[in-house]
């Protein structure tokens, strides 16, 4: 008899989970587009000029999300496969595999549009600062844990390896920033301080409502892409066929 | 048990010693190209040392990694090592011992000698090994996990350094930062504490991490 | 509107424009990703023996 509770546990078998996800991904696909359009709009056309770096500054706008992208994502994922490995919970490794690829795109994505908002604002293409030095690692870490689940044909093997990688890397990040942050500052003259950036309220909404429509994208292309890994990996079962057909 | 696996160990590398030794010319052979490729200037020389010796001790390190288990996975000696009642922990710790005497020591050894082609002062060549000698245990602890998580796979070598290159960053950083420090002329102590701090958190916890991704890539 | 100064973005189209080309050519290259997984996955499935 139910007293009106969901038992969210039976949403943990992938059975459960795959129809759920389906019904998700458009919605998050409507509001990826509409949090772009809108964050766009205000970004280009109501987002003032900046004082100091002229039209160049737009870039954050993509910029900083992408970044903030890449590093929630990375701790989502070791947080994922760590649930995966330490319940044997399949469908939360999935859940790992699945983020790995967008996280590493966003990364990526921070990385070039780093520079290109680098190069008009303080005249170079890359500095070894703390943060994007950890920006870089960070892209490495991602490469390392989607090679080594790729060179692993076991699927189980490649989840719990890619969990020790993730949740290693994640303690290796903060401890990376802390040191080249030391090494940058007995190292005059090789950084560049980010001169501080006066943000007009237009600016900082723009910024954030990107960042949402970036997190809207990234649910639904995570959603899709587990589906598929459900798909590849459970295509015995049973209940797929019916599942793929009905979604 | 953990004395017998240890020196078990080098019993085997000494059986091996080729492997062994062409590391350490890897090893040489790196350090002597930068002033090749860089030019004879002596400051430059100077100032690109520490980076050059640690950078290079770095690669001859993971060239290495592959045989901490490789052999005995290939053999299923692993496999029994891991049945045994012995705590994996210590196996791990053993075979990084034994990894640390064979594989980086001699590094650490020979490290003074092709310092004095980059110019370096006594008292730079000394911070230079006691750098490497408290940073290659790292490099050992570290590089197990690398080691233990690629056990058997195809490319293994190069994965391995791909997982933990960007794991040593923190060892390196410290470790050219005590060379540097003495070659400009100030007290390499905060970096060579940092080492230290560096290498006490490798032994807590790396073993560890070696342990679980051993038994991952055994099962 | 100043559809000019907008595509120029003060001297900066290079790097403004490029920025945002990267950031939707890549996520437009994973969302394409997607869809060739989908039909290699509904290739393999309707194969028989699958």
């Amino acid at each position: 008899m139910s007293s009106g509770r969901i038992n969210w546990y039976k949403y943990a078998a992938p059975a459960n989970f795959y129809p759920l996800a389906g019904k998700m991904i458009p919605w998050f696909a409507l509001l990826t587009a509409l949090l772009f359009i809108v964050g766009l709009y205000v970004g280009f056309f109501v987002a003032p000029t900046d004082f100091q770096q002229g039209e160049a500054y737009r870039i954050i706008f993509i910029h900083v999300p992408a970044a903030w992208m890449g590093m929630f994502l990375y701790v989502l994922m070791a947080i994922y496969a760590g649930i995966g490995w330490a319940f044997n919970a399949r469908l939360a490794s999935m859940m790992a595999t699945a983020i790995s690829t967008t996280g590493a795109i966003f990364t990526f994505i921070s990385l070039v549009t780093g520079s290109l908002w680098g190069r008009p604002a303080w005249g170079v293409w890359w500095v070894w600062d703390a943060r994007l030095t950890s920006t870089l690692i960070l892209m490495f870490l991602y490469i390392g844990f989607i090679s080594l689940q790729s060179s692993i044909d076991d699927p189980r093997r490649a989840d719990r390896a890619g969990a020790v990688l993730a949740l290693v890397g994640l303690i290796n990040v903060p401890i990376i920033y802390f040191s080249v942050q030391w090494w940058n500052s007995l190292h005059q003259g090789a950084t560049i301080t980010a001169k501080s950036f006066k943000m007009a309220p237009s600016m900082l909404a723009s910024m954030l409502i990107l960042l949402a429509a970036c997190w809207m994208y990234s649910i639904a292309v995570v959603l899709v892409r587990v589906r598929y890994i459900i798909r590849e990996r459970e295509h015995e079962a049973p209940w797929l066929a019916e599942a793929v057909a009905l979604s | 048990m953990f004395g017998w696996l240890v020196w078990r160990d080098l019993i085997l590398a000494w059986r091996r010693r080729a492997d062994v030794l062409a590391t350490l010319f890897f090893f040489v052979i790196v350090v002597s190209l930068f002033p090749l490729g860089i030019g004879p200037e002596r400051e430059t020389l100077k100032t690109i040392a520490p980076g050059v010796v640690w950078v290079a001790a770095l690669l001859a390190s993971m060239l290495s990694l592959g045989r901490m288990f490789g052999n005995d996975y290939q053999d299923g000696t692993l496999e029994q090592l891991l049945l045994t009642p012995q705590s994996t922990y210590l196996i791990v710790l053993g075979k990084t011992l034994a990894h640390w005497l064979v594989s980086e020591l001699p590094l650490v050894i020979i490290a003074p000698v092709l310092g004095l082609q980059f110019g370096l002062s006594e008292n730079s060549l000394a911070i230079v090994v006691v750098s490497l000698l408290l940073g290659t245990p790292v490099l050992s602890l570290v590089g197990a996990i690398g080691a233990a998580l690629t056990l058997g796979l195809r490319a293994a070598n190069v994965l391995v350094a791909l997982l933990v290159l960007p794991l040593y960053i923190p060892v390196l950083i410290f470790g050219t930062g005590a060379v540097q420090a003495s070659v400009g002329g100030t007290s390499p102590q905060a970096w060579l504490l940092l080492l230290a701090a560096t290498v006490v958190l490798s032994l807590v916890f790396a073993p560890w991490a070696t342990s679980a991704a051993l038994k991952i890539s055994v099962e | 509107m100043n559809w000019s100064k907008f595509f120029s973005m003060g001297g900066y189209a290079l790097y403004v424009w490029g920025s945002y080309g990267v950031t939707f050519v890549l996520l437009g290259g994973e969302v394409l990703m997607l869809l060739k997984r989908k039909r290699d996955l509904a290739k393999r499935e309707s194969s028989p023996g699958a």
